[in-house]
Order: structure tokens, then C-alpha cells, then sequence
């Protein structure tokens, strides 16, 4: 089927499951209760959740197959939501044709980016990078200001031209849609205390997922997958044994850079909204954060890593002291104001702080990311199991002996 | 007839005159050793003839086309395969993907973008590479990772990988520095097996002179960018001029 290596079907397969499964599978503790505050299984932390891992998927085709750290992979994000956004004012509130030209405009932006960053390797090739990052936020944010809305971004209304859709009323918001069905409906179930919503902008997004994340395999395991991976491991060979290295570095970062710009897309569709922040140098970091984490150069760190940096972003920041005296309340005053005084400095605003921690811990202890970590718990039980086995083999050998 | 035809090289390095009008011949489907002692331009001229230094002045034809001025991939592609003093291969893949790329580079050229055929439907590319890797007696450690080999094995890969472009001209950067003299000796009967076999011409270059006289049919001697003398290697051996280059001017003491 889908002509795949066994694993990596098990793996497509578990990832469809969990994708369709997710409003049940983040929502495991009824509403009202004190864990509900870690519930993930609303629209749109489902949504963000979805889209970053699109977004560090492809990113990790360029990083994690060649090598080439890019620090500007968020222009692509930024540049697939504006041309998204234009879509939506001048054509048609349809996501599609939004998404379509999201993905073609910034891979011609990764295209020439690319180009010229790719003239230069490591450190050179990632400043470079960088320096695009800057430029870019500089433009959005004030000189292309006709195009881009500079600093309060674009966001379609009412009277824009859109000439395949029927004018709407004056006043009325334009709402994204698939042929009618709108990107924020939803579906909400009710079981017991537990509050399960199905969002259709989640859906359409897990789907976009579910192909990237095929398409992602399919080029880790082809010809081009292996020369991006000899491009990381020895230029200089591939150079002696009569390929190019630059075609193929350049089409992993237009590829990358596609598949940032169907995230952009996605964010629009999703939220029809865009500033400039979204492809300021920070949003790059990110990316780069999610994949190592995840686990660069494997085919589904990249999406945990998003999923989790995700995840803190939107509940460790929303914890706050109040929260924090109601978990300890059980403890003696002085020790749980002591608690609570220590542990403030890492929720709500802080969450930056325990998400550098568990980055740095990760890097240091498991360079091969979230992947690696789980492999070796995995080899450490099958181990365990394993002499649990060889014991009681032995033990029932040696008792004929006895 | 020659494969390869060096006329008239110079090649300037600050004040250092690392080739001095440089003429050498390669003739097809003999081994040809360019020895020398340190400094004399050996590596230099290797890098000219591979596209990594272009020359001040001169001209390197390969089967009567010029090599000048193309990049090392495009020489390659012309049918030139180098083997590199410390082996280069693939460190983070497996030995046989190691063999595979070469066999995609033979193949399908400079660049493929080939995205979504699977690496396991290539059956022509698997059955090329194995076949070479028993060739080289390495077909059971396939699933190796290259950077576990031996420093013999990364040798024999190296060089497995190079045949398997099915090179008409094979440039070899002392193959045996470092190396013990067991494997040494396999490289030399691993060399000489592919000369036996193969139509493929031979350019090594290389210090160790057991190497060289067990291998080589002509001998170059450079010495101070200059090539000294050519010959067999019978009349190289007692040659007063080499025995100057290489043990100095009180050579006669």
C-alpha cells in the first residue's frame, strides 16, 4: 500500500489515528476539574499544534537530511500568510486557492533566498540566513507597508474586491471557508463531565498534515532523500564522485521552504489575520527549537517537538501563583509559599525559562532529540524483558540438572 | 596512445613555484606512479588534473578534452575518479549506501531529482552495488555503518566506490600512507587485481616505494615542481638523478 517500507507505514498509520483521535486523546481530564487547566484539546491549540508540525516537518528536510541550518525560515512562514491574506481579499474567501498560492509564492521566495544563502556553508550559510530574517521583518514591517499593512498586518473585510465571491453585506466579517463549510465551525460533544470539540479548520489542517507528512517519507527514502543525507555527510566525496551538491541542497530548501509557506497558509485560514511578527527572526528560533528537540533527521521528532514546545507555550503560561497555591494548598503555609515562590519564576510569563531548561537537558543528555529518548527507554524494557525471559529460561534448564 | 596529456603547467603559489612547466604523459591502461619527496608537487598537480586548482598557465587534456576550469563533479562525470589520501566516504551512511551513490552518480549524472521513487525499488542500482562490494569481498558487512569500518575497509570502499563509476582514468593519493603493512599489501594485490581485470588506467601517486615498484609500469619523479625523469621502473630504481631528489646532493657518499 502507498508503496512504504513496513515501519513507515506503522508509523503513517499511527499518526492518522492520532490526528483523528486528538479532540479525545488532549482532552483527557473532565471540564471543571483541577487538571482540566492541561486539557490541549481545544480548536485552536489543536490547529497550532498542527500547523507547526507542518512547519518543522519541512523544516527537517532542509536540517535535518542535509545539515543547513536555516535562521530565516520564518520569512516563508510570514511570506505564505500574506499571500494567503491577498487571496482571500481579491479572489475568494475558499481556502484553497489562499493555500495554493501560499505554497507557489514562497517557494519562489525560497528559491531566491536560497540561492544566495546556499553560496556559503555552515556558520556563513546560517548568518546569511539570518540576515534575510531581519530584512524581511524590516520590509513587512514598515517599507512594503501598501502591501503587507506594516505593523497592524492585513485581515480581509467586507468590502475588499474578492470577485469570484458574492459581495458581502457592509459590516459583516468574511469568514474563511472549504466550498461553504467555514474554517471555525465546530462540533461539540458532550460525554459525562468531558467536552470533546471537532473543529472543521482542525480537520482540514490534519489532513494537510497527513500529506506533508507522506510526502516527508517518501522523500526520506528516495535517491534525492540519500543525496541530501551524503550532501550532510561528505560534500567533498560527493564532489569527487561527479554530483553536485548545490541542486540538490537548493531543492531541499525550496521544498522546506514550501512546506513553511503551506503552514503560513494554513495560520490564515485558520485566523484570517497577519502582522509582521510572524516572520520576525524569533519564529525562525523556533522552528529550529522544535526539530532538535523532536529530534532532527528523524521523521516524527520534528512533530513531537512542535506538539510540545506548542503545549508549554499555551498551558505552562497560563498557570499562574493563584493556581500554583490551590496545588499546594495541602502543604504547611511557609513550605508552600517557599514552593510557590521558587516554581513562579517558571509558569505563566515564564515559560520561556522551563522551556530553556528542557532544551538545554535534551541537547546535553539526548542530542538525537525526543526520539532518541524514547528509543532508549524502548531498548532499556525490551532489554529488561529480555532478561526476564533469559532468567526463567534458565532457571527452568537448570532444574532437570538439579 | 595517451589517456591523459599535461603540457606546458605552471603554477604560482606567492613566491613558491609549485609546478614548473610541467609536461607529462599518461598512456591508456597502464599504471603510471608520479613519485617524489615532500614539496615536490605531487598533491598540486593531483589537484589540477581534478579541477580543485586551476593552473597559471598550460593545458591538461583528458581523451582530448580539456579538464581545465570545470568543476571537480564535471571531471569526474568526464571519467576521472579519485581516491583520496585519508579515505573519503560517507561516514553517517551505510557501506552500501555508500556503494549506492556512486552507481546513482553513474547513472543518472550530476543531478536527479528523484523525490519520490523509493531507494529499494532501484533494483538495477542495488544489484550495481552489491555485485561491486563482493567484487571488493565486503558484501557481508553491507549493513555496516561506513564510519565503523577499518581503516583498511574504508580504503577498500573508497576505492570500491570509485570503480564503480567505472572510471577510465583512476587518480590515487597514497593509498597506503598510514597503513599497516597487512593492509598495505592487500591494497597492493586489490590494485593490481583491478588492473588485471579491468580496462582502466592507473595514476598513483605515492611514497612508499615497495607501492610503487610492485604496481607501477611507468615512473615519474618529481622533484621541486619539476619532472626529473621518466622511465620503467627497472631503470628508475638505480637512477643517480632520483637517488639526488630524494636523498640529497651527497647521495654518492
Amino acid at each position: 500500500m502507498l508503496k512504504m517500507e513496513k515501519r513507515d507505514r506503522n508509523l503513517l498509520i499511527i499518526v492518522t489515528l492520532m490526528l483523528v483521535f486528538a479532540p479525545f486523546l488532549l482532552n483527557p481530564f473532565p471540564e471543571g476539574s483541577v487538571m482540566a487547566q492541561f486539557n490541549a484539546g481545544y480548536p485552536d491549540l489543536m490547529q497550532r499544534f498542527v500547523i507547526f508540525g507542518i512547519f518543522a516537518i519541512g523544516f527537517n528536510i532542509l536540517f535535518g537530511l542535509t545539515g543547513y541550518l536555516s535562521f530565516g525560515h520564518a520569512i516563508f512562514l510570514g511570506v505564505g500568510s500574506y499571500a494567503a491574506i491577498w487571496m482571500m481579499k481579491l479572489l475568494t474567501m475558499n481556502v484553497i486557492p489562499a493555500i495554493i498560492m501560499a505554497i507557489v509564492i514562497s517557494g519562489i521566495f525560497a528559491l531566491v533566498i536560497g540561492w544566495i544563502s546556499l553560496r556559503r556553508s555552515g556558520i556563513y550559510f546560517s548568518i546569511i540566513t539570518l540576515a534575510f530574517a531581519l530584512m524581511s521583518f524590516a520590509l513587512a514591517y514598515s517599507v512594503l507597508t501598501p502591501i503587507t499593512g506594516g505593523e497592524t498586518g492585513l485581515q480581509p473585510k467586507a468590502a475588499d474586491l474578492r470577485i469570484l465571491d458574492a459581495p458581502l453585506a457592509a459590516g459583516s466579517t468574511p469568514r474563511a471557508n472549504l466550498f461553504g463549510l467555514e474554517m471555525s465551525s465546530s462540533y461539540k460533544l458532550e460525554i459525562g463531565n468531558w467536552l470533546f470539540t471537532f473543529s472543521a479548520g482542525y480537520y482540514i489542517a490534519a489532513v494537510m498534515l497527513l500529506l506533508s507528512f507522506y510526502l516527508s517519507i517518501r522523500i526520506f527514502r528516495s535517491p534525492f532523500g540519500m543525496m541530501l543525507r551524503a550532501v550532510k555527510s561528505n560534500q567533498q566525496r560527493m564532489n569527487y564522485t561527479g554530483l553536485n551538491p548545490k541542486p540538490y541542497t537548493l531543492a531541499a530548501f525550496v521544498i522546506s521552504g514550501m512546506y513553511a509557506g503551506l503552514a503560513g497558509g494554513l495560520m490564515v485560514a485558520m485566523d484570517t489575520q497577519v502582522g509582521p511578527e510572524r516572520m520576525f527572526w524569533t519564529a525562525s528560533g523556533e522552528v529550529v527549537m522544535m526539530t532538535i528537540l523532536g529530534g532532527a533527521g528523524t521523521l516524527i521528532g520534528p512533530v513531537l517537538g512542535a506538539g510540545l514546545i506548542k503545549y508549554m507555550e499555551n498551558i505552562i503560561s497560563k498557570i499562574n501563583a493563584s493556581i500554583l497555591h490551590e496545588w499546594f494548598y495541602w502543604l504547611p503555609d511557609g513550605l508552600e509559599n517557599l514552593l510557590v515562590t521558587v516554581i513562579y519564576p517558571f509558569i505563566g510569563k515564564g515559560w520561556h525559562l522551563t522551556l530553556g531548561i528542557i532544551f538545554m537537558l535534551v541537547v546535553i543528555f539526548l542530542p538525537g532529540g525526543l526520539v532518541e529518548g524514547s528509543q532508549k527507554i524502548g531498548a532499556l524494557i525490551r532489554r529488561k524483558l529480555d532478561r526476564g525471559k533469559d532468567k526463567a529460561k534458565s532457571s527452568k534448564s537448570t532444574k532437570p540438572a538439579e | 596512445m595517451s589517456i591523459l596529456e599535461i603540457k606546458n603547467v605552471n603554477m604560482r603559489f606567492g613566491g613558491l613555484q609549485a609546478l614548473d612547466d610541467v609536461n607529462l604523459n599518461v598512456v591508456e591502461n597502464t599504471v603510471h606512479a608520479i613519485i617524489g619527496p615532500n614539496g615536490a608537487g605531487k598533491s598540486t598537480l593531483l589537484n589540477v588534473l581534478v579541477g580543485k586548482l586551476i593552473p597559471d598557465t598550460g593545458s591538461v587534456m583528458f581523451d582530448g578534452k580539456s579538464v581545465l576550469g570545470r568543476a571537480p563533479y564535471e571531471i569526474n562525470q568526464m571519467g576521472i575518479s579519485r581516491v583520496f589520501q585519508t579515505p573519503e566516504i560517507f561516514g553517517d551512511l551505510s557501506v552500501l549506501e555508500n556503494m549506492m551513490i556512486p552507481c546513482f552518480a553513474h547513472r543518472d549524472g550530476a543531478f536527479e531529482l528523484n523525490a519520490v521513487a523509493s531507494v529499494t525499488s532501484q533494483k538495477d542500482i542495488i544489484a550495481h552495488a552489491e555485485h561491486v562490494l563482493e567484487e571488493m569481498n565486503m558484501a557481508e558487512k553491507r549493513h555496516m555503518h561506513a564510519s565503523a569500518l577499518s581503516r583498511g575497509d574504508k580504503r577498500r570502499l573508497e576505492i570500491g566506490m570509485c570503480l564503480a563509476q567505472e572510471p577510465r582514468l583512476l587518480l590515487l593519493d597514497e593509498p597506503t600512507a598510514g597503513m599497516a603493512r597487512a593492509d598495505t599489501n592487500n591494497t597492493i594485490d586489490l590494485l593490481r587485481q583491478i588492473k588485471d581485470e579491468r580496462d582502466i588506467t592507473i595514476a598513483i601517486i605515492e611514497h612508499d616505494m615497495h607501492v610503487v615498484f610492485s604496481l607501477a609500469e611507468r615512473i615519474t619523479v618529481l622533484a621541486q615542481g619539476k619532472p626529473l625523469v621518466e622511465d620503467t621502473p627497472d631503470n628508475i630504481k638505480g637512477h643517480p638523478k632520483v637517488r639526488e631528489a630524494y636523498l640529497g646532493e651527497s647521495a654518492d657518499t
